[in-house]
């Protein structure tokens, strides 16, 4: 055997060894069986229940929600949840999905928005069903899969949602002095097993999770919204309860899906 | 918890802290460990038995075989035990039922699938796993009861609860 | 509601692949609620797939099985079958969905 043989054999001996080091527990395996399986993923159900729910005659005004004004003009949910948050000259706001349709429940169906957000989300601690609210914007959510993300960033108003919700994820506030940055502004950062991605620059991260939203939590047994995430991450930071579709909420998920502009939908999601 | 095995496997150590904490599943199975549960009394169900031993004696499996024509696809490590992938299927001739056991959850009793005539040998669900253990396939073919075991490890990972 | 979401694929070799979900909260009957009491049992304890009436799969189940259960298999049949699936739950709840192969 040659020495140039042995030197090989030695140098890819210590090659595995390093990488037989580096080699750490992973739940790829599980993510692959459990998410990738869209047949298997609970939220198909909570998607029929949207349809539903969307379709029929409800609210003091007895009217459905089909004629609802999602930005692509009414009635017309293909491809609308792609190009979310947008500008609405009704409301004169920037809106996210879930602020329009508290919108469309109050205007045209002549719910209170006290009423409508007396329980926004399913509490999983109780191991409840999704209310309304999360059944009815998965639906929506859901006639934009396979579409790019492609929230407009032309009236002035939504230049200033993306670079408030930008100020907002930098900066640090409440009892922890946490940013949203504090978690999601590096590269390769986890905690555990979990990778949080870095949603500071635009590319493959922050495009993997504003496309996979709304999702079906298996740790909460439910369909979690963009407005739940939002909610969720302040109450992480042990800041006060966001509020639901508040202009603070709507101008991150405005930041966040400029960040992830053509990452392609995948809906519903099904993640941790 | 014996000390020893909880210092013994650091990723067990992880998996209980993290499932403690995050409260999803230790309420559910918190109870589990010493009291009685209702149902159990008032129905002998082989789903309601809490020793393992037991379910297998149930399932005619004691002195099972332990057979390779048996297939667990499941995996090594679940992110969480809420929601765990498991597929079973066996080339074993003339197979009536397989049922799915969960060595450590407080009833290891998960399901048990009757094939009937025409219905292949091969099953998928989702289970509950309270912690780390040993997933067993027990399946009644022409010749008798055999079994297959695969061990899967849960965590809970991340602070996004 | 709807609370089964069924799905029929017709594989090669004759064989129907057939995966159904199904809404349910599958109390176990050990989890405490937040006053400490324990949340009765209740869960799917039988599902029952027939093909044209005739059963092809029956399952029972205890309160392992995750909440929504999910449940696929292989069965030998052809396009045009008329499948149903029932499930029966420990409180005496029970639903029922169709589908044809298609």
């Amino acid at each position: 055997m040659s020495r140039l043989t042995i030197a090989g054999l030695v140098t890819s001996a210590l090659l595995a060894g390093v990488a037989f080091a580096a080699e750490e527990p992973n739940a790829d395996a599980y993510r692959e069986m459990t998410y990738g399986d869209r047949d298997a993923n609970p939220a198909l159900l909570v998607i029929d229940r949207g349809e539903e729910l969307f379709k029929e005659k409800r609210g003091p005004k007895n009217v459905s929600l089909e004629q609802c004004d999602f930005g692509l003009g009414a009635g017309v949910l293909k491809g609308a949840y792609a190009q979310l948050p947008r500008y609405f000259k009704d409301t004169d706001r920037v809106q996210d999905a879930e602020s329009r349709l508290l919108t469309c429940m109050t205007e045209l169906q002549g719910f209170t928005v006290e009423e409508l957000t007396k329980q926004t989300f399913a509490n999983d601690k109780r191991n409840e069903d999704n209310t309304d609210l999360e059944a009815l914007t998965v639906y929506i959510a859901a006639q934009s899969d396979g579409m790019k993300i492609n929230a407009p960033a032309e009236h002035p108003k939504e230049q200033e949602a993306i670079k408030v919700g930008e100020g907002i994820f930098w900066r640090r506030q409440g009892p922890l002095d946490f940013a949203c940055a504090t978690c999601h502004a590096d590269d390769k950062k986890r905690i555990r097993l979990q990778n949080l991605g870095n949603f500071s620059k635009a590319g493959v991260d922050v495009q993997k999770t504003m496309s996979a939203w709304p999702t079906y939590r298996v740790s909460h047994a439910a369909v979690r919204t963009m407005q739940h995430r939002m909610w969720d991450c302040m109450w992480q930071m042990r800041l006060p309860d966001a509020q639901y579709g508040s202009p603070m909420t709507v101008a991150l998920i405005a930041y966040l899906n400029a960040q992830g502009k053509d990452g392609t939908y995948a809906l519903p999601g099904m993640s941790r | 918890m014996k000390r020893r095995t909880f210092l013994g496997n650091t990723l067990a150590l992880a998996t209980t802290g993290a499932a403690l904490s995050t409260g999803l599943l230790a309420p559910q199975w918190a109870a589990a460990a010493g009291e009685a549960s209702a149902a159990s009394e008032a129905s002998p169900s082989p789903f309601n038995l809490k020793a393992l031993d037991e379910v297998l004696k149930s399932l005619n499996a004691t002195d099972a075989k332990t057979s390779d024509a048996i297939k667990i696809k499941a995996p090594e490590i679940a992110e969480n035990g809420a929601v765990v992938p498991v597929s079973i299927s066996t080339t074993l001739a003339g197979v009536s039922t397989i049922s799915l056991v969960v060595s450590n959850n407080p009833n290891p009793l998960a399901a048990t699938f009757t094939l009937l005539e025409g219905t292949s040998p091969d099953v998928t669900t989702r289970i509950k796993m309270a912690k780390t253990a040993e997933v067993i396939a027990i399946v009644q073919a022409a010749d008798g009861v055999h079994i297959a075991k695969q061990n899967i490890k849960v965590t809970l990972g991340g602070c996004g609860g | 509601m709807p609370s089964i979401k069924l799905r029929a694929k017709a594989l090669e070799g004759g064989l129907i692949e057939v995966k159904a979900l199904m809404t349910h909260p599958m109390e176990t009957g050990l989890r405490k609620d937040s006053a400490g009491e324990l949340v009765p049992a209740h869960f799917i304890s039988e599902v029952i797939v027939t093909a044209n009436d005739k059963e092809v799969m029956k399952a029972n189940w205890g309160g392992s099985i995750s909440k929504n259960p999910y449940m696929a298999f292989t069965y030998k049949g052809a396009v045009g079958d008329k499948l149903k699936l029932t499930w029966k739950d420990t409180k005496g709840g029970t639903d029922s969905g169709e589908l044809v192969v298609a």
